[in-house]
């Protein structure tokens, strides 16, 4: 069991509020990712339920009791941190070992858990060794390792995957995906990578300036975004957004349009817009062009299926598809 | 290449020599006192019998004979060591409150504990013995405990607050969240990731306790009195106990440069950590 409820909490440092009045509830069993560009208050909103952070004001409910007050040891949550926090004078099994000693386990079943634990990440080799001995991605199991062990009603995730390398970090992305998937525990995760947002969540939480801009599913962010801000920071390409006439046409101040959402077309004609080709990337699945000289904004950015054979400087015609097409205010929010 | 080879070779052999000149320099000193306190009285003052002289223990056997040398030891080992664990029980929560929880005014407080140390001690000279006699603490080793121990906290605590710094902040909360009380933080996670640190700092304080004269001479008459009190004993400004005074002075050193020589690699470590990442 672990819901957690966030009432009116607000965090100031000093006279700068960085969290304004913000409510929010994560479900019991939820995977629930807070993204936002850095500086965004994510990680101080999480270490706020962590109780790492005293809150100026409201109340961190988890599983319906006021934790406000409670210090981090009692709240019943683990946490994996950013640079994984291991205790470098222990080794793997005392790290491992550490939170179920502290709450009094007996030996055997803290053997019995750490076994366990160590076979689903594939730490059963390095159990004698101490964290400096381990590679980035073997120090991140531990880490994670030690977050299970103790059955926490709820995981925190501190952009665990950011000093890892590319490769690294979609395989751990995957395992923290069947983890969850397995496990059913409510986790918390924290990244200003849209694409794990959009890959591990069940609700994605947009943060900017410390104020929630929308709460949802991937597929509602992607769908419907609420504002310009969402609209530009999910989807990867980022949205191409059009001011002037193309908005008026269509009764508003900006209108978007995904990179996906625009076709490669032959020839010039009513309702196609034309450009030059400035950047061609050919990936062999998929062509993405940023395109310059459209009239329409500085620089378009079309993703094609397939191999399409334009190059720097050649003309090219595009045909946006309507009905994907998002409009949006003069205050940026979207209009239905 | 072979310009360059001899040229550093040079700088190397310069560099040694004067090392070995300022090291003698520091050495002589303490080098003539343990030579001194193997000469009669009458010899250490003849210039004629500075490095030529017939040895003798004499110096040392009236020491334990006369002077009771054990009991001053006895009282300086006895001040050193309870001061240095007092300065350490009250230096580890300090400066661990102000190296993880540091407040607005953390920065000024640890200036203003070092700015005790410039208060020049005989300004409250009058004021401390009057007011230790007054409370029937004067000379008892009690006294000498705190005294000491508060004279080396500012250090203590400035050396402390400079390991625990080097302690990335996420391990302490990683225990915070692996469930461990304030005293479980302490006892598991920051003394022993500190422990080099800690015993530097305890190293130190203790040398710095041993040889503390100002205080334990002038607080202390007999029952307290530390080696520094002996040495202060046999000081006689005629000069004609020579040989005694330097005696006295080396056996009150000793053991201190035999602690010292054991720890070398610990105390320098000690006294250079921050300065080199």
């Amino acid at each position: 069991m672990g819901s957690i409820v966030l009432e009116q909490v607000t965090k100031s440092f000093g006279e700068t509020q960085v969290i304004p009045p913000l409510d929010l509830t994560i479900e019991d069993g939820e995977f629930a990712v807070f993204v936002g560009p850095s500086g965004c208050g994510k990680s101080t909103l999480l270490r706020l339920i962590a109780g790492l952070e005293d809150t100026t004001s409201g109340r961190v409910l988890i599983d319906g009791a006021d934790m406000t007050e409670v210090s981090p040891s009692k709240r019943g949550l683990s946490m994996v941190f950013q640079t994984y926090a291991l205790y470098p004078h222990m080794t793997v099994r005392k790290n491992i070992a550490f939170p179920m000693r502290m709450a009094g386990m007996s030996e055997a079943e803290q053997e019995k858990r750490i076994m366990a634990a160590a076979e689903s990440l594939n730490l059963t080799d390095y159990l004698d060794r101490k964290p400096g001995q381990l590679s980035g991605g073997q120090r991140q199991r531990v880490a994670i390792g030690r977050a299970i062990v103790r059955d926490p009603s709820a995981f925190l995730f501190d952009e665990p995957l950011s000093n890892l390398d590319a490769a690294l970090r979609v395989g751990m992305r995957i395992e923290i995906t069947e983890m969850h998937a397995r496990m059913k525990t409510t986790m918390i995760y924290v990244t200003h990578d849209q694409v794990e947002a959009m890959t591990m969540a069940d609700k994605i939480v947009v943060l900017q300036a410390g104020v929630i801009e929308q709460v949802g599913s991937p597929l509602d962010l992607y769908h419907t975004p609420r504002n310009l801000f969402v609209a530009g920071f999910i989807g990867s390409p980022k949205m191409n957004f059009i001011e002037g006439p193309e908005a008026d046409q269509r009764g508003a101040t900006t209108v978007g349009i995904r990179p996906e959402h625009i076709d490669v077309v032959e020839g010039p004609g009513e309702g196609i817009w034309s450009g030059t080709v400035g950047v061609a990337e050919h990936l062999g699945s998929d062509t993405f062009f940023h395109i310059h000289e459209t009239g329409l904004a500085e620089t378009m950015t079309v993703r094609a299926v397939g191999n399409v054979a334009l190059r720097h400087g050649d003309a090219i015609h595009l045909r946006p598809r309507e009905a994907e097409m998002h409009r949006f205010d003069a205050e940026g929010l979207r209009m239905s | 290449m072979a310009i360059v080879a001899q040229s550093t070779r040079r700088g190397r052999i310069s560099r040694a020599t004067f090392a070995w000149i300022v090291g003698l320099l520091f050495f002589f000193p303490i080098f003539w006192m343990v030579l001194t306190s193997f000469k009669t009285d009458a010899d250490a003052v003849k210039p004629e019998h500075l490095f030529f002289f017939t040895p003798t223990l004499e110096n040392y056997l009236n020491m334990t004979e006369n002077y009771d040398y054990w009991r001053f030891a006895q009282n300086s080992i006895i001040t050193a060591v309870f001061a240095t664990i007092f300065a350490l029980a009250v230096g580890i929560p300090c400066a661990y409150a102000m190296a993880f929880n540091p407040a607005r005014g953390t920065k000024d407080i640890l200036m203003w504990m070092l700015s005790t140390k410039m208060l020049p001690a005989a300004a409250v000279l009058y004021p401390m013995t009057f007011l230790t006699k007054s409370l029937g603490l004067f000379d008892t080793k009690f006294l000498i405990i705190v005294v000491l121990m508060l004279i080396n906290l500012p250090i203590v605590i400035w050396m402390l607050f400079t390991y625990f710094k080097e302690i990335p902040k996420e391990i302490i909360e990683a225990g915070q969240m692996d469930g461990v009380n304030t005293w479980g933080e302490v006892r598991e996670i920051l003394i022993p990731l500190a422990w080099g640190g800690i015993v530097s700092t305890a190293l130190l304080c203790f040398i710095f306790c041993w040889n503390e004269a100002y205080w334990t001479v002038r607080l202390t008459t007999t029952d307290a009195a530390t080696l520094s009190k002996l040495i202060e004993g046999n000081r006689a400004p005629e000069g004609l106990f020579f040989g005694r005074l330097s005696a006295v002075s080396t056996a009150a050193v000793g053991p201190i440069v035999v602690l010292g020589w054991f720890c070398q690699k610990q105390l320098v470590q000690g006294l250079t950590f921050g300065a080199v990442k």
